[in-house]
């Protein structure tokens, strides 16, 4: 059954975007909170993990951690849903199993 | 009449501060502008670095009621105001992260890798957080 | 300890500084000047409200001497000196000023 992965530290700084994407399988979600957002985001060195993954993993990202940090919703990359605490604990409830890939 | 701490001129050292953590998922870059705004006082010959996911904590526009914590990015603009002026962004921080200068919440200048690796050169004292 | 005022309690911290900036308003400046044997002139509320406005811009409150050459820059040299700003807090300008306008203790002020 589907997997909800949530990563929330920085793909510059740390592999758990990295790792979490190669453990996703067809279906699985990923969520990316707190630093982790900074993978969500248009023109950067990692943009293109994202754009692969989108074509067989659902992707979401916390509003609250990207507008604290300064990004927009029209940053984010094409596909990637914006969601709020209450969409997070929709998906929460959705998925199966959480992994949190700290 | 002269101020306190305009009189005394002591040996002034080269301070440099690294900042290379994104706020708010880590207690480093608010303890880092801490420590700055406290050893302000010292003055010295002070600069502030922002490399890898530091430049992030210079981003406009952060705003931080969604999660309840407390946006320290004005304190930055208030860096002018304590004589410290030294503000560089690693070019190639910036690049890789999609930033140009116009996402900065002040003006900084924006130096190179290799640029930077000189200027850390000439420093007395290097702190990293 | 704690600050009553209009029938409500405001917690306060050890050395009385308002526990939550947001529930400051001018009477509790007049009442932390009363129990310093203090009462508050224009000229103190000149830079209680000068902190205020600092603090709203900048999410600090200024360190003395940051105080000192911003007031000196807005409201003239006269005003811009730790004679004058001591004479109007004589616990320190900061700190003393800091605390009647509902701020942190200024970061750095030991």
């Amino acid at each position: 059954m589907a997997m909800l992965h949530t990563v929330n530290k920085s793909p510059f700084e740390k592999r758990s975007l990295d790792s979490a994407l190669s453990h996703a399988i067809d279906g699985a979600a990923i969520l990316m909170i707190e630093d982790g957002i900074y993978g969500a985001l248009k023109g950067t060195a990692v943009s293109a993990k994202i754009e692969k993954a989108l074509g067989n993993l659902k992707v979401y990202v916390l509003g609250p951690d990207l507008k604290a940090r300064g990004m927009t919703e029209d940053q984010v990359v094409d596909g990637v849903k914006v969601v709020d605490y209450a969409g997070f604990v929709d998906l929460v409830t959705e998925y199966d199993k959480v992994q949190a890939w700290l | 009449m002269a101020e306190p701490w305009e009189e005394e001129e002591g040996p002034v050292k080269k301070f440099m501060y690294v900042n290379r953590k994104a706020p708010y998922g880590t207690i480093y870059a608010l303890e880092s502008l801490e420590v700055v705004l406290i050893a302000a006082a010292f003055d010295q010959d002070v600069s502030l670095v922002f490399m890898d996911d530091g430049v992030y904590q210079l981003k406009k526009g952060q705003d931080t009621k969604g999660i309840g914590m407390k946006n320290f990015s004005p304190t930055y603009r208030a860096l002018e105001g304590y004589d410290i002026e030294k503000l560089y962004v690693e070019k190639e921080s910036m690049e890789s992260r999609g930033l140009t200068a116009d996402d900065m919440i002040i003006p900084v200048e924006m130096l190179s890798k290799d640029e930077l690796t000189s200027l850390m050169e000439e420093q007395d004292v290097v702190m990293s957080f | 300890m704690g600050i009553e005022i209009n029938g409500k309690t405001l917690e306060t911290d050890e050395e009385g500084y308002l526990a939550d900036l947001n529930q400051w308003e001018p009477g509790v400046a007049d009442i932390m000047a009363k129990l310093d044997d203090t009462t508050l002139t224009d000229a103190h509320w000149e830079v209680i409200n000068f902190l205020r406005e600092y603090y709203e811009e900048y999410q600090i409150a200024p360190a003395v001497r940051v105080l000192t050459k911003a007031i000196g820059k807005k409201l003239g040299p006269d005003k811009g000196n730790s004679k004058y700003l001591y004479e109007l807090f004589p616990y320190g300008p900061a700190k003393q000023a800091c605390k009647y306008a509902g701020l942190p203790k200024p970061t750095g002020c030991v």
